[in-house]
C-alpha cells in the first residue's frame, strides 16, 4: 500500500510525542483503542482554566496512519478552545492525510482520543468544583 | 551492499541467473509447442520439458511420470484436493487439514464445504415443497425447516446421505509451536475420510511438520496424503517415499525459479487418481490440459536441480545467518518473542514479535528492507495472522510480528545492517508507544478495560 506524503511526513517527523503529567488537574488524558486491534492512542491535552488548549502530547501504538493521525490532531487542537477541538471530525483528519478506506478507523480513533481527553479534563474539573 | 535489501524469501525468491540462462533459448529460437509431434520445434520443446520433469522428480525422489506441470502451487493444491474429492466420491467425502495451511488449501476446502451445503439447501427446499404441498423459495427455508423439524425428517436425511457434491472438512488445531498433534490427526480420520492435506513447512513461522509420521498414519488408515511442500522444498530434505505422500504441491518461484509454473506430484504405485479441474487437449496425461509453459518449465527444472545439489550447504549457511540475525536482535532489544519452534523450522525463517510496536509501522520504518508482518494492517481484512492466532499467539503480539525470510542471495553484511536498523526503529517506535511506557511503569496491560473498535 502506498502512503500519502503527509502520512509519511508525520510518521517520520511526528509532532508532539510525549507525556504530560496525568495528575495535573489541567491535563486531560484520553486512552482509546485496544492492543488486540493493533492500535492504541493516548492523547493528553493541557487546558487552561479558561478552556483553551495550551499543549498537546501523544503516544501511539499503531500503524503509520494511526501515528500520523495522532500527530496531526496534536497540531490542530493547540490554541483551540475545548469546544472547538471537540468538533474536529474523523472526516477532516482522513481528508487531510488522504487515508485510504482501510485506514479510516485510524482517523476515527484520533477523533475519539480528542473527545476522551476533553471528557477526562471535564471530569477532573467537576471533581475539583465539588 | 545494495539497498533495498530483499528479506522476504517466503513470498517469492529472485530468479537465479543460472535459471534465467537455461530459460532464454526457449524464449527465443526454441519456442515450439511441446505437444507438436511432427517437427523439430516441437521435439526440442518436448525434450526441454522432459529434462525438466526429471529434475523436478529427482528433487523429491519421484519418477518423472509422476510429475504433472501446473501454473503454480495454488493450482496444484486446488487440483489435488478437488481432484481427489471428485474421483473418490464413492469412497467418501471427508478431508482432514490444519488451520495453519495455506489459503490455497483452506479456500479449496471451504469451497467444497459450501458446494455440499448448497446441495443440502436445495434438498431442503424440495423436501419442504413436498411437506407443504407448494413451491418453497430459498428465503423461506430457514423458518420452515424449524417448523417442520427437518433435522428429524428421515426422508431428507436419506437424501442428504446420497449427496454427491462437495465435501466435509475437519480443520485441526496445531500445537503452540505450529506442529500437528498426531493423536488428534488419528482421531479425526473416519471411514469417510479420503484425504489428509498437511503442509511440509509453514509459510509464516517455518514450522516443519513430521511428514513421515503423517504419511505413515495415512497409509495405515487407507487415506491419501496430500502435502503442500512449497515452502520446504530445497530447504529441508523431502522424499515422497519416505513421507509416503500421494500428492505433493510444488512451485518454482520459491526456489529461485520463475513465477507461473509449478507441479503436482501424483503417485503411481499404488496408483492415485484425480479428476482434472481444467478440461481441454488432455495434456499431462489428462490431468492438466493446456499448452505447456515450456521456458518456465525448463527454468523450474534448472531451479530444482540447483536446489537438490546445493541444499545441504545452503541450509547450513542460512541457519548461520538466521542465528546471527536472532542473536543480534536479542543483544540490542528486550521484550521480543520468537513465534514458532526453533527446533523444527526452516533454516531461513525467523518470525519475531517486537512487543508494543505495531508491525506495519515497523515495516514503514525499515522501508529499505523487504520483510512481512502478521499485522492486520498489512491486509485488507483487519484480522491479524490466522497462523499466529492458531498457534495461540495473542492478537496484540500477532500485530507486532515481523517475518524475516532469508534466502540464497542474502549476506552477513545485510543481516548486520538489518539488525542495526531494526534496533533503531523498534527503539524509536517504542518511545512513541503508550503501551511500552505503561509496561515499563509496571502496569499490567491485560488489566485495562480496552475499548475494542
Amino acid at each position: 500500500m502506498a502512503y500519502s506524503e503527509k502520512v509519511i511526513e508525520h510518521y517520520e517527523n511526528p509532532k508532539n510525542v510525549g507525556t504530560l503529567d496525568k495528575e495535573d488537574p489541567n491535563v486531560g488524558t484520553g486512552l482509546v483503542g485496544a492492543p488486540a486491534c493493533g492500535d492504541v492512542m493516548r492523547l493528553q491535552l493541557k487546558i487552561s482554566d479558561e478552556g483553551v488548549i495550551q499543549d498537546a502530547k501523544f503516544k501511539t501504538f499503531g500503524c503509520g496512519s494511526a501515528i500520523a493521525s495522532s500527530s496531526l490532531v496534536t497540531e490542530w487542537v493547540k490554541g483551540k478552545t475545548v469546544d472547538q477541538a471537540g468538533t474536529i471530525s474523523n472526516k477532516e483528519i482522513a481528508k487531510e492525510l488522504s487515508l485510504p478506506p482501510v485506514k479510516i478507523h485510524c482517523s476515527v480513533l484520533a477523533e475519539d482520543a480528542i473527545k476522551a481527553a476533553i471528557e477526562d479534563f471535564k471530569k477532573k474539573k467537576a471533581a475539583r468544583g465539588r | 551492499m545494495k539497498l533495498p535489501i530483499y528479506m522476504d524469501n517466503h513470498a517469492t525468491t529472485p530468479l537465479d541467473p543460472r535459471v534465467l540462462d537455461a530459460m532464454l533459448p526457449y524464449l527465443k529460437d526454441d519456442f515450439g509447442n511441446a505437444a507438436s509431434r511432427n517437427h523439430v520445434f516441437g521435439w526440442k520443446a518436448e525434450a526441454g520439458v522432459e529434462a525438466a520433469r526429471k529434475h523436478v522428480a529427482a528433487l523429491i525422489g519421484a519418477d518423472p511420470k509422476e510429475i504433472v506441470f501446473t501454473s503454480g502451487a495454488t493450482e496444484s493444491d486446488n487440483l489435488a484436493i478437488k481432484g481427489v474429492i471428485d474421483f473418490y466420491r464413492a469412497k467418501g467425502d471427508h478431508i482432514v487439514t490444519l488451520k495453519t495451511e495455506h489459503k490455497a488449501v483452506l479456500d479449496s476446502c471451504k469451497r467444497l464445504e459450501r458446494m455440499r451445503q448448497e446441495r443440502i439447501d436445495e434438498l431442503k427446499m424440495l423436501r419442504l415443497g413436498e411437506l407443504t404441498g407448494r413451491d418453497v423459495t430459498a428465503e423461506e427455508v430457514a423458518t420452515l425447516e424449524i417448523k417442520h423439524d427437518l433435522e428429524k425428517d428421515e426422508q431428507l436425511q436419506r437424501w442428504i446421505s446420497k449427496v454427491q457434491t462437495g465435501a466435509r472438512v475437519t480443520y485441526l488445531d496445531v500445537k503452540k509451536d505450529g506442529l500437528v498433534d498426531l493423536e488428534q490427526l488419528k482421531a479425526a480420520i473416519t471411514d469417510k475420510t479420503v484425504l489428509v492435506s498437511i503442509m511440509l513447512a509453514n509459510n509464516e513461522i517455518g514450522t516443519v511438520q513430521p511428514v513421515a509420521e503423517i504419511g505413515a498414519i495415512c497409509r495405515e488408515r487407507g487415506v491419501l496424503f496430500h502435502c503442500d511442500a512449497v515452502q520446504g522444498l530445497g530447504k529441508v530434505p523431502f522424499d515422497v517415499n519416505a513421507a509416503k505422500a500421494d500428492l505433493v504441491s510444488i512451485t518454482a518461484h520459491k526456489m529461485y525459479g520463475p513465477k507461473g509454473v509449478g507441479a503436482l506430484y501424483v503417485r503411481r504405485k499404488p496408483r492415485v487418481r484425480i479428476a482434472p479441474i481444467i478440461d481441454g487437449g488432455g495434456h499431462e496425461r489428462g490431468m492438466r490440459s493446456g499448452t505447456l509453459n515450456v521456458a518456465a518449465i525448463v527454468g523450474f527444472g534448472k531451479a530444482a536441480e540447483l536446489a537438490r545439489l546445493e541444499m545441504a550447504d545452503e541450509a547450513k549457511r542460512l541457519e548461520k545467518l538466521r542465528t546471527r540475525l536472532l542473536n543480534g536482535l536479542k543483544s540490542k532489544l528486550d521484550m521480543l518473542v520468537v513465534n514458532g519452534s526453533m527446533e523444527t523450522r526452516l533454516p531461513g525463517n525467523l518470525n519475531v514479535s517486537f512487543a508494543y510496536v505495531e508491525g506495519e509501522a515497523l515495516m514503514m520504518a525499515i522501508k529499505d528492507v523487504a520483510v512481512s508482518s502478521g499485522s492486520a494492517c498489512t491486509s485488507a481484512s483487519l484480522e491479524p495472522s490466522y497462523v499466529l492466532r492458531a498457534c495461540g499467539v495473542d492478537e496484540d503480539m500477532a500485530h507486532s510480528s515481523i517475518r524475516f525470510g532469508l534466502g540464497r542471495f542474502n549476506t552477513e553484511e545485510e543481516v548486520d545492517y538489518v539488525i542495526d536498523l531494526m534496533a533503531r526503529s523498534v527503539g524509536r517506535l517504542r518511545e512513541m508507544s503508550p503501551l511500552y511506557e505503561m509496561a515499563k511503569e509496571g502496569i499490567d496491560l491485560k488489566s485495562i478495560a480496552w475499548t475494542a473498535h
